[in-house]
């Protein structure tokens, strides 16, 4: 029994870091941009969220106002590589490195406690009330699902509009977007915006899950936005739909806490979580490489 | 018509590496011309391509197309009228998108980029219409990413997405010598057939005296910046590349 407990919360875990991921999935996979502000915006939707619930405002209304500070920050980014031609890591390091203070200003501490608030978590569970011990981990699943749903349809529309094809041609061949008319700096802070905007959305999910937000929240948030998208597309075909893809970061995303959840239950040292993820993501972004150089000697 | 004044343009300026490429270089083309470009490396045939699309900014003068100064135009803004064809096949199409994808952005080409669906299935139909026209079997092939695609699909492909919205001038940066002789002869047929139907006022660079000859309607030897050939009509076509490969080692000697 407690195993499925401890799977059912890696589930729920999964899903609303995986707003996040999807997020990821659009700068790093579709604008080929290794997106570091996503450290900090995680902990900007979380800051600011938390802040807000704790001051009485409305928990969805948070939500909302945290996405909006997250595309400020996708932007800031955006603009320091576009306008200032400063190069993309070091863009999202800046930002992020910014963040941390104004996280700190936002909550005028390094964490702000939702202990007694009314966050969307607890107004969902109440809906679940019949259920009795387990209402709250249902409840965090199926909002979980409904969100990562939501998003992926959102997403694959926008994806499939003129803007949407502009900036996924721009992650390909920027000399063949421009040769069409148009301006590939704002398509590419288009995107950052929008990525940055969901990984702050999934912050304020997180804060508000866990019940506070805190300044640190954000750390690693890349490394294991990248480990959910490499274990998903293992099950993807390249030609696979948008769509399916998508969903598929979001299932990389619950497999990666499943996995987690396991490495802690067999002992491991949670503090030795993050350098497991980057040897997972290190080896993952390499071995196919080193695979293809072998290939080619032999040839 | 497009037309440059006076446009001057210096790589490295006061550094020891100073390269004067044009200094004060007049060129007008007219309406409906097919000018083909021939000039010995650095003469300046890339760089007068690269100032008429707005790659590269002149330093001084001006550059009309049809009578509107674009000189200060971003190389983007400007591509609303210039279509142009690269010399590497892989940069005119985005391998990742399909071939139907690549072509409905052309379609769109110079239009705002908005939040309208990009693609119906009518568009489809006709898109797999203007493939046929290509003659090279990609009307059944639609739905294949671009990047599966030879140097010669991808190059015709560029060409067709290049023209699909008739621009004002066509570029033509040696599109076919990356390509063997059998398919730079299909991608040169297609050109000059697009080109006559469209009446396209049209820029090519090629090393090939054979093709200069063949093709187009005026020929322009370029070297140090300076025009030092110019031939239309009779006079044209009067040439041969005996004719061509003397007037260039005319003009080498001299400088």
């Amino acid at each position: 029994m407690e195993g499925i407990l401890t799977m059912l919360g890696a589930t729920s875990q999964g899903l609303i870091w995986g707003v996040m991921v999807v997020g990821l999935y659009i700068t790093f996979r579709i604008l080929d941009f290794a997106d570091l502000t996503v450290d900090g915006s995680l902990a900007l939707g979380g800051s600011v969220s938390a802040i807000l619930i704790y001051n009485g405002v409305n928990p969805i209304l948070s939500l909302i106002i945290a996405t909006f500070a997250g595309i400020l920050a996708g932007c800031i980014t955006g603009i320091l590589h576009i306008k200032f031609k400063i190069p993309g890591i070091l863009a999202g390091i800046l930002t992020m490195t910014a963040l941390y203070s104004i996280n700190i200003r936002i909550m005028g501490k390094a964490n702000t406690p939702l202990l007694g608030k009314n966050t969307i978590f607890t107004v969902i569970s109440e809906w679940f009330d019949g259920l009795g011990a387990n209402s709250k981990m249902i409840s965090e699943i199926v909002l979980g699902l409904i969100v990562c749903a939501v998003i992926i349809a959102i997403m694959y529309w926008f994806f499939g509009t003129e803007m949407g094809y502009a900036i996924r041609a721009v992650g390909n061949n920027k000399h063949m977007v421009c040769a069409m008319g148009i301006n590939v700096g704002l398509m590419q802070i288009i995107a950052l915006a929008l990525s940055n905007g969901l990984v702050a959305f999934s912050g304020a999910l997180v804060a508000q899950n866990q019940g506070y937000a805190d300044i640190n929240m954000g750390v690693g948030t890349l490394v294991c936005g990248l480990a959910a998208v490499i274990i998903g597309e293992a099950f993807v075909k390249q030609e696979s739909n948008f769509a399916v893809k998508l969903i598929f970061a979001v299932i990389g995303s619950v497999i990666y806490r499943l996995i987690i959840a396991l490495a802690l239950q067999i002992g491991m040292n949670p503090s030795d979580l993050k350098l497991f993820t980057a040897i997972i993501v290190a080896i993952a972004l390499g071995l196919p490489k080193i695979m293809k150089r072998k290939e080619k000697q032999q040839c | 018509m497009l037309r440059l004044q006076k446009v001057s343009k210096v790589f490295n300026k006061n550094t020891v590496n100073e390269k004067v490429i044009f200094d004060k270089f007049d060129f007008t083309i007219e309406e409906g011309e097919f000018v083909v470009i021939i000039g010995s490396n650095g003469s300046g045939k890339s760089t007068l391509m690269n100032l008429i699309s707005g790659k590269i900014i002149a330093d001084s003068g001006k550059i009309l197309i049809d009578g509107i100064d674009v000189s200060s135009q971003l190389e983007h803004i400007r591509a609303k009228q210039v279509g142009r064809v690269f010399q590497d096949p892989l940069m005119g199409t985005a391998s990742n998108m399909r071939i139907y994808e690549n072509l409905a952005m052309a379609r769109k080409k110079g239009k705002k980029f908005g939040l309208k669906w990009c693609i119906s299935k009518k568009d489809i139909q006709e898109y797999r219409e203007m493939v046929k026209s290509l003659g090279l079997g990609l009307e059944n092939h639609l739905n294949t990413k671009v990047g599966l695609l030879s140097g010669g699909q991808r190059q015709a492909l560029t060409l067709l997405m290049a023209t699909m919205q008739k621009p004002k001038i066509l570029l033509l940066d040696e599109h076919t010598s990356a390509l063997d002789p059998k398919t730079a002869g299909i991608v040169l047929d297609h050109t000059e057939k697009i080109i006559k139907e469209n009446n396209l006022t049209t820029l090519m660079i090629t090393h090939n005296m054979n093709d200069a000859i063949k093709l187009g309607t005026r020929l322009v030897m370029l070297s140090g910046g300076k025009i030092i050939f110019d031939a239309k009509g009779e006079e044209k076509k009067n040439l041969t590349p005996e004719i061509l490969l003397r007037k260039f080692s005319e003009v080498e000697h001299c400088i």
